[in-house]
């Protein structure tokens, strides 16, 4: 086990590398960090010099990326465009964004595994047939159309909910955006389930544990669901860096101060150290959580046991 | 989830009544292709003590009897359309979902082919025989492991105490089958169905596995319903045979007499394809041809696509055998049985003269 | 229903190490198709008669024809790619002409769909919006199915240092988070045309498709005809190309439909996010976009645009989902 871990770690090393250095030489090389500074206006050529100097701009990309990750490792980010650390923007970014992740895991945990194990037990039933066409269609309409119309329905017209959440992003403004950050991710553990299920019902074991007279509710939760959640849970584990990366448009319709708004707000003005140190942390997590997924894949299935 | 311990009321029976007696069983498969008629009118009966040997290539339908009567058939797309199952008695096919479910594993057991498949991967194989327990007999965490690791002892497998926290993939193969058997053997049931028990096992370990079913068999006088392709393996332990085709018995006998003389082609057929030491050098014979597709049986003697004898026979095309007494307690479902005894008879006399 | 591995699902993260498609926010279904195709091949069904022997192709013709969610979304399509290329042929309106007289104003004879915020024909702007997002979908599909096949089937052929290099690369790119990465790309790389969307599209997508090929040919490489054409002293090339390419053909057209509708959800979304196409291009995205601020005051704007970007994308998955249905020889 340690040694797989660490064989992982080791492999993560060129993609976080590669992805960073990737993101770097889009925003350094391809943009222009000290033309965005002044927005509109045209630099005075001293002052753009002197940051120039001060940005390391002047040196090759190379030494610009390892100086940048060289103060990464020292918790520091750079500043952003009005004059604010980059962490302390992270630091009021990512508990938000932490938390509209939370509520939208929960959705589909919820809803998407309960939505699977009902059809994946009744194929071929209307409910499944039904089912099965919706999760088509909300795969099918982007978040953004799912969002707004979900928000003029729900905050504008019925007002159940705030259209837009407020700054400190309590839990009960988040359910609405955390279902709509869901709604696709919650259509495939559906159908993951489903088929998951499916496939598990007509397993040897399944047959012998009818065979043993076990009453059918124990076989279903203890022999068919045991196994059939395995690639669900896992799925679900990956779905969260997935998903933190992925609020960027959530967070925009809902007006949501996370890291995809920070982001958006960054990407916009060109600002280098604010867009590089969110998508390096993202980044991070993504991996990260891939490798516990890896982790927690061995815990569930007794059979993969890594040298 | 544990039930009270069940009990299954036993009608008055005497002792030549026999434990199963299947009759006129049909199962037929609903697919998008068609119906596919899988087992097309079986009849047969197991005492208690004794073994049968259902006999037949894959597809003859001597696994799908199995299932319907043990009631693990998968519906849809398979049904059981027409017939009785008997269990001391009492016709398995009218019971409650809920008094059959008390009688599977309790009083029938399967054992599966592949106990690597047939056992769960992701619980402990602890968890899995003590589960009969705690689910038949309402017995505490605690009865069940302390069964568990007894069963486990009873099968021979060493070091029950450390191996009961182990999973199936842990086992060698042959220790997995015992790991089956043990949990088939765990209620004590009165009717065992093995289906293939020993065809995912080397040469070796199948004598042990088959050796150890007996033996238990014998201890508890259960009645065994062993079914195979093996040859081999049906002479060393089982009482009766009966060869299926076509989701058809086509014939029974005790078990050597059908090693002597066959009375059907296709049994005759099965027995040449075994690689015998005393033919060596010649030939081995194969039965020609393929087995008929279930959705479409041939009218007349399902075999006579493949059988040298109803070459040229009006009777064989259209005339569906029924499976008839010959002599000495056997049957066969051949028109000319007489023909196909008399030649091996004869064969066999001058082997040994 | 079949019980096969479904396409809009993503399978097993454990089996293809990255998972489903980076952080697309609901643009990872042609990643997730990807690892269910290279995913391990299902049981084999139990029991149950043979069917007749068919080809593939036909065989799936003969099953396409019958799916009445197949004919529906290539009708969709039919028409989609109709109006692509003649929109005048519904609509005599420009859809650039503004009134600003009109604006935001409801429907009215002539005007079904009604007035955008600049006064523009809501009807023609829907009809004229589709070329932008079938071309982008369109250019950026063939691209990534070139590219990635290309790259992925040398991967599988050749394996050893060729191939760990491309998963490497592949897992980099499976790391960027993909609107995140979008709208850094073409917030730097800009201009009027279509391409950088579509260069941006095949950047990130190649390795969804690499991977899918390089697993059938894994997979091929290592069947009986194709040792047996091996010793018979077939060369290379000639072998990926008559015996191992057709294997792979199959899964990487299930996966170009489905992308092809991802994508076109990509673009809209990128434009939405004012770094896709802009205007004077016609693109849903963009409308809706400008429509999202005014979803109070006039909430046809917004609709009409999404129905039809929805419906587009919902044709195309469908349609790739009734394909691969057709295709999968699992089923069989």
């Amino acid at each position: 086990m340690g040694r797989y871990v660490i064989r992982r770690l080791l492999q993560m090393i060129p993609v976080f590398i590669g992805s960073t250095f990737l993101i770097f030489f889009m925003v350094y090389a391809l943009g222009d960090p000290v033309a965005a500074l002044f927005g509109d206006r045209a630099p005075d050529p001293a002052t753009a010099a002197q940051i120039r100097r001060d940005l390391h701009l002047n040196d090759s990309l190379g030494e610009q990326y390892l100086i940048y990750m060289r103060n990464i490792f020292t918790g520091d980010f750079g500043t952003a465009f009005n004059g604010q650390a980059v962490t302390s923007l992270m630091g009021s970014a990512f508990p938000v964004t932490i938390r509209l992740t939370l509520v939208a895991v929960v959705f589909e945990v919820v809803i998407g595994i309960a939505l699977g194990v009902v059809t994946g037990l009744r194929r071929g039933r209307p409910v499944d047939t039904g089912v099965l066409l919706l999760t088509l269609v909300v795969i099918s309409v982007p978040t953004f159309v799912t969002g707004y119309v979900l928000q003029y329905i729900f905050g504008v017209r019925l007002r159940w909910t705030a259209p837009s959440v407020s700054p400190s992003a309590p839990v009960g403004e988040l359910l609405l955006p955390g279902l709509v950050l869901a709604l696709v991710s919650l259509a495939y553990v559906t159908r993951l389930t489903r088929t998951s299920i499916a496939e598990n019902t007509r397993a040897d074991y399944v047959r012998t544990a009818v065979a043993k007279g076990l009453p059918q509710r124990r076989v279903i939760v203890r022999h068919l669901l045991r196994n059939s959640l395995i690639p669900v849970v896992t799925f679900i584990g990956t779905d969260i860096g997935a998903l933190m990366g992925g609020a960027i448009v959530t967070e925009r319709i809902f007006n949501i101060h996370g890291v995809g708004f920070q982001l958006y707000q960054g990407i916009l003005r060109n600002n280098a150290p604010t867009v590089v140190g969110f998508v390096t942390i993202l980044v991070l997590v993504f991996l990260i959580a891939n490798l516990l997924v890896d982790l927690l894949y061995a815990v569930l299935d007794p059979r993969i046991r890594y040298a | 989830m544990a039930t009270s311990p069940d009990l299954v009321p036993t009608p008055a029976q005497t002792p030549a009544d026999p434990l199963l007696d299947v009759r006129d069983l049909h199962v037929e498969f609903r697919t998008r292709d068609g119906v596919a008629k899988a087992v097309n009118g079986v009849n047969y009966t197991v005492h208690a003590g004794e073994t049968l040997a259902v006999l037949g290539e894959s597809g003859s339908g001597k696994s799908v009897t199995a299932q319907a009567i043990m009631g693990i058939l998968d519906t849809p797309p398979g049904f059981v359309t027409r017939g009785q199952v008997l269990f001391q008695g009492r016709d398995l096919l009218t019971m409650s979902a809920e008094e059959r479910r008390k009688v599977r594993g309790a009083r029938i057991a399967m054992i599966f082919q592949d106990a690597l498949s047939a056992l769960n991967p992701v619980l402990t194989v602890g968890e899995q025989l003590g589960e009969m327990f705690r689910v038949h007999r309402g017995a505490s965490r605690k009865e069940a492991r302390a069964k568990a690791i007894e069963l486990m002892d009873r099968v021979r497998i060493p070091a029950a105490r450390d191996r009961v926290r182990d999973y199936p993939h842990q086992f060698s193969g042959g220790m997995r089958q015992r790991v089956m058997i043990a949990m088939a053997m765990a209620l004590e049931p009165d009717l065992i169905i093995a289906d293939e028990p020993t065809t995912a096992l080397d040469v070796t370990v199948q004598a042990q596995v088959m050796d150890l079913l007996a033996e238990l068999q014998r201890e508890f006088t259960m009645g065994l319903i062993l079914i195979t392709h093996d040859l081999g393996v049906v002479a060393d332990v089982a009482d009766k045979i009966a060869v299926m085709y076509a989701g058809r018995i086509v014939e029974t006998a005790p078990v050597h007499d059908i090693y002597r003389a066959p009375a059907h082609p296709y049994t005759r057929g099965l027995l040449r394809s075994i690689p015998r030491l005393d033919r060596k050098g010649r030939e081995l014979y194969a039965i020609k041809g393929l087995p008929p597709s279930l959705l479409h049986i041939p009218p007349g003697c399902p075999f006579h696509p493949r059988c040298a004898q109803a070459r040229g026979r009006e009777l064989c095309r259209s005339d569906l055998p029924a499976l008839l007494p010959v002599v000495g307690g056997r049957a066969s479902a051949c028109h000319f049985w007489k023909e196909t005894l008399g030649d091996d008879n004869a064969a066999a006399d001058r082997a040994g003269a | 229903m079949p019980d096969a591995q479904d396409p809009l699902e993503p399978v097993d993260p454990h089996q293809a190490v990255a998972p489903a498609g980076g952080y697309g926010g609901g643009f990872d279904l042609a990643a997730a198709d990807a690892q269910i195709l290279e995913g391990p091949a299902g049981r084999a069904q139990d029991g149950g008669p043979l069917a007749k022997p068919r080809s593939l192709w036909s065989d799936a013709w003969h099953d396409l024809r019958r799916n009445p969610i197949f004919i529906v979304s290539a009708l969709i399509i039919l028409f989609l790619l109709f109006i692509v290329i003649w929109p005048q042929a519904i609509t005599t309106q420009d859809p650039l002409k503004a009134n600003l007289a009109m604006s935001q104003a409801g429907p009215s004879a002539g005007h079904p769909f009604g007035f955008d915020n600049q006064g523009r024909d809501v009807y023609t702007r829907v009809v004229y919006g589709a070329r932008a997002s079938v071309s982008v979908g369109l250019c950026a599909t063939i691209g990534v199915v070139l590219a990635g096949s290309a790259l992925g089937a040398l991967a599988g052929y050749f394996g050893g240092w060729w191939d760990a290099v491309l998963s490497r690369i592949s897992d980099i790119f499976f790391g960027i988070p993909v609107i995140l990465g979008g709208l850094v790309f073409l917030s730097v790389v800009t201009n009027s045309t279509i391409w950088p969307v579509v260069g941006f599209m095949v950047l990130l997508g190649w390795p969804q498709v690499a991977r899918i090929a390089r697993g059938s040919v894994i997979t091929a490489r290592q069947n009986d005809y194709v040792l047996a054409a091996r010793a018979l002293g077939a060369g290379d090339s000639r072998l990926l190309l008559r015996h191992i390419a057709p294997n792979a053909v199959a899964p990487v057209i299930v996966v170009g439909t489905i992308a092809l509708g991802t994508y076109i959800a990509l673009e809209a979304t990128l434009s939405y996010l004012g770094v896709g196409l802009r205007p004077p291009t016609v693109s849903w995205g963009i409308d809706i976009s400008d429509a999202s601020n005014q979803i109070r005051n006039a909430p046809h704007m917004l609709l009409w645009p999404a129905g039809a970007l929805s419906l587009t994308v919902l044709a195309f998955i469908m349609l790739g989902d009734a394909v691969r249905d057709a295709l999968d020889p699992k089923l069989r």
